[in-house]
């Protein structure tokens, strides 16, 4: 048999049917269920009088609309409420394998909920109603987000109506310097190949850079792939995934743990594997980076400049360029590090784990909030992920230094609940969209990792982390 | 789903790359549980002058004159004419519901961002890919040309123009047919219902892992 991708073994291993024109029935073994994107999917099933597939695929918990205050005031927005009330009564009627209501002690964002309960497994196709749910991929996964009307249909089929995109290989070899982190990796590769670069490609990320990073790492970088365009970011099965899988809830009991283990580690790319694209980096080369546009593409090193549109000879890059800085407020030829900030967010499925807090805890400690910056929220990805952090201590060590710590949620990444950014303000956030409006209308986001936001927060505008003490 | 087979309809351009789910339908109208009523906050950011909230009359709200929807030039346009990348971002189904709902029913774009493209096909909404220098020459005509209309033919794969002239574009032989016809994708996924039952009952045997 020829060579294969692990995108192709992980694609091959669920096909159902295919037609001629190869579209395929592809089986979903992991659905992940919100209350922003289910539903109209729910609707449509009492619509039609089905039922699911198989319940036990479905893990679900509230996350976008969830305050991260003042619990005991429930949630106060009423058309937020009302969406979660919708979910519990969905989940209720037609049943989950779990169900993380508001305000249970595992509730979070589902793309931290998943991997740290052990629903997310190597070699599983896994699909959510959220882009971001490519971050599954960390763990030698085929996961990738998906429409309303997909979710009912995967409720409904226990399948996904899909054609095989391209394979890409992005391949970082060598060393990461200190203070350099998956979140610049991810940034650095969309600065290299677009918002676009991806799209019609499921990537792997492969090299020694990559096989040293956690699976935290690994899902920042695969939960960013869908900002370089690609549904799917995806890495190679090794020691480092099995062992962060080994003895989480719903990880392979003992007698069936060596049988899954032995087809893990069969979740790699064949030598000689052939890809549609390859794009190299060096791990050298990779300095902490800044977004200083309104696209993720628009990055460049903490070292860097705001560029100047008027260098720009593409005319509709140009225009974007223009339009990027007047809503950024930014003047072109701006050192990033005289950008001073106004809010910083340390949370999002893309930086909320244990070591995203560990890691921005680490550049905080013994130092105090820059008074100029007005508020610095740091937002746990789950209610797990806050206590572990209360355990260490961490909890501490940003309210010491003048710091909010929340309830978890998806909070100020998208502003669907009550945090969010008041038009003009500047805020650092270790999310992944530095979209228009994204943290709220007129906000102006620079995206970042933890320890960059963190000693953001304590400089008052950005600053090189390696240098910062 | 409504099927869609052939329409000539005036073209609105919308002259930016990247334009992001965000842009299209900001995310305090995510919270509504229809699928139904986003046409009127398409765009709602660029559209508006104030901050819209789900409720409110957005008949009365102050309009953007500069934005290009604004224009009563483009009134009642059923074409999208768009830019690179169109529907990056968010996963958000809300989006094509929202183009669908102003009255748009196709949207033409060098290139597309993936779930974008796929959730349209969901909704009678069609995409269309165009080469760069195509859709570059629509936009031109599309300015000079007052009431400038489109001519799209799914059957035929063809992009007419008032001139005229001709293009072709692809779209794959599974979605041409559910969206010619309107069909409704889980009852025909169901149809292959036996052999999904086969497929789980050996991934359960060789897998068990995967079904805790």
């Amino acid at each position: 048999m020829a060579a294969q991708t692990l995108y192709d073994k992980l694609w091959h291993s669920h096909v159902v049917s295919e037609e001629a024109d190869g579209t395929c029935l592809l089986y979903i073994d992991r659905h992940l269920v919100h209350e922003v994107t289910s539903p109209q999917a729910f609707e449509g099933l009492k619509l039609a009088g089905r039922k699911l597939w198989r319940a036990h695929s479905v893990v679900s918990t509230p996350d976008h609309n969830t305050p991260t205050d003042h619990w005991d005031e429930g949630i106060k927005d009423p058309i937020s409420r009302q969406q979660v009330e919708t979910l519990d009564a969905n989940i209720r009627e037609f049943g989950a394998l779990v169900y993380y209501p508001f305000k249970d002690k595992h509730q979070g964002i589902l793309h931290v909920v998943g991997p740290e309960s052990g629903a997310t497994l190597p070699g599983m196709t896994v699909v959510c109603g959220d882009s971001h749910t490519s971050t599954h991929g960390a763990f030698g996964a085929l996961a990738h987000g998906i429409g309303t009307s997909e979710v009912e249909h995967v409720l409904a089929t226990q399948c996904l109506v899909a054609k095989k995109s391209k394979a890409m290989l992005v391949r970082v070899d060598g060393q990461l310097g200190r203070g350099v982190t998956a979140k610049d990796v991810a940034l650095a590769i969309i600065g290299r190949i677009g918002t676009a670069g991806g799209t019609g490609y499921a990537i792997e990320f492969g090299g020694s850079a990559i096989r040293g990073l956690s699976m935290e790492g690994r899902m920042t970088l695969c939960n960013m792939a869908i900002e370089a365009g690609a549904r799917a970011g995806m890495v190679a099965v090794d020691q480092t995934t099995i062992d962060y899988v080994k003895g989480r809830p719903f990880a392979p009991n003992a007698e069936q743990w060596d049988a899954a283990v032995a087809n893990w580690r069969t979740l790699v790319s064949d030598d000689g594997a052939v890809f549609d694209a390859v794009v190299e980096l060096k791990a050298e080369d990779i300095e902490p980076q800044v977004t200083w546009g309104t696209s993720p593409e628009q990055v460049l090193s903490v070292n860097g400049r705001v560029p100047d549109p008027a260098a720009e000879s593409d005319a509709v890059k140009k225009g974007s360029y223009e339009r990027a800085l007047q809503y950024m407020g930014l003047s072109a030829n701006t050192p990033i590090t005289e950008i001073p900030v106004d809010k910083v967010f340390i949370g999002s499925c893309t930086n909320s784990r244990i070591e995203d807090l560990r890691a921005a805890a680490s550049v905080v400690k013994g130092k105090k909030k820059a008074d100029s910056v007005k508020l610095v929220m740091i937002v746990p990805g789950s209610g797990l992920v806050k206590a572990q952090a209360e355990a260490e201590g961490l909890d501490k060590v940003f309210l010491d230094a003048g710091f909010e710590w929340r309830e978890p949620g998806c909070s100020m990444c998208l502003a669907m609940n009550a945090d969010r950014l008041e038009p003009g303000e500047r805020c650092a956030s270790t999310s992944n969209r530095n979209f228009e409006g994204r943290q709220g209308q007129g906000g102006r986001t620079h995206l970042v990792s933890p320890e960059m936001a963190a000693a953001a927060a304590i400089a008052g505008h950005f600053v090189d982390v390696r240098t910062f003490a | 789903m409504k099927a869609f087979t052939q329409l000539n309809g005036v073209v609105c351009p919308l002259d930016r790359a990247n334009v992001d789910t965000d842009a299209i339908i900001p995310k305090q109208f995510l919270k509504s549980i229809k699928r139904s009523g986003f046409g009127p906050n398409l765009f709602d950011e660029w559209r508006y002058l104030d901050h819209g909230e789900p409720g409110m009359d957005n008949s009365t709200r102050p309009v953007n004159p500069e934005f290009v929807l604004n224009f009563p030039r483009y009134a009642g346009a059923q074409v999208l004419l768009a830019r690179d990348n169109f529907g990056c971002g968010s996963s958000r189904e809300h989006a094509p519901w929202a183009i669908d709902d102003y009255g748009f029913r196709v949207v033409i774009a060098p290139s597309f961002a993936d779930i974008f493209f796929n959730n349209c096909y969901k909704n009678g909404l069609l995409p269309i890919v165009l080469p760069a220098d195509v859709v570059e020459r629509l936009f031109k005509e599309c300015e000079v040309q007052e009431g400038y209309r489109l001519n799209v033919d799914l059957e035929k794969q063809q992009v007419t123009t008032p001139s005229g002239e001709v293009f072709s574009f692809d779209v794959t032989a599974h979605r041409k047919h559910c969206l010619l016809n309107g069909l409704d994708e889980i009852g025909l996924t169901l149809a292959h219902a036996d052999e999904i039952r086969a497929f789980e009952a050996r991934h359960r045997e060789a897998k068990p892992w995967l079904f805790v």
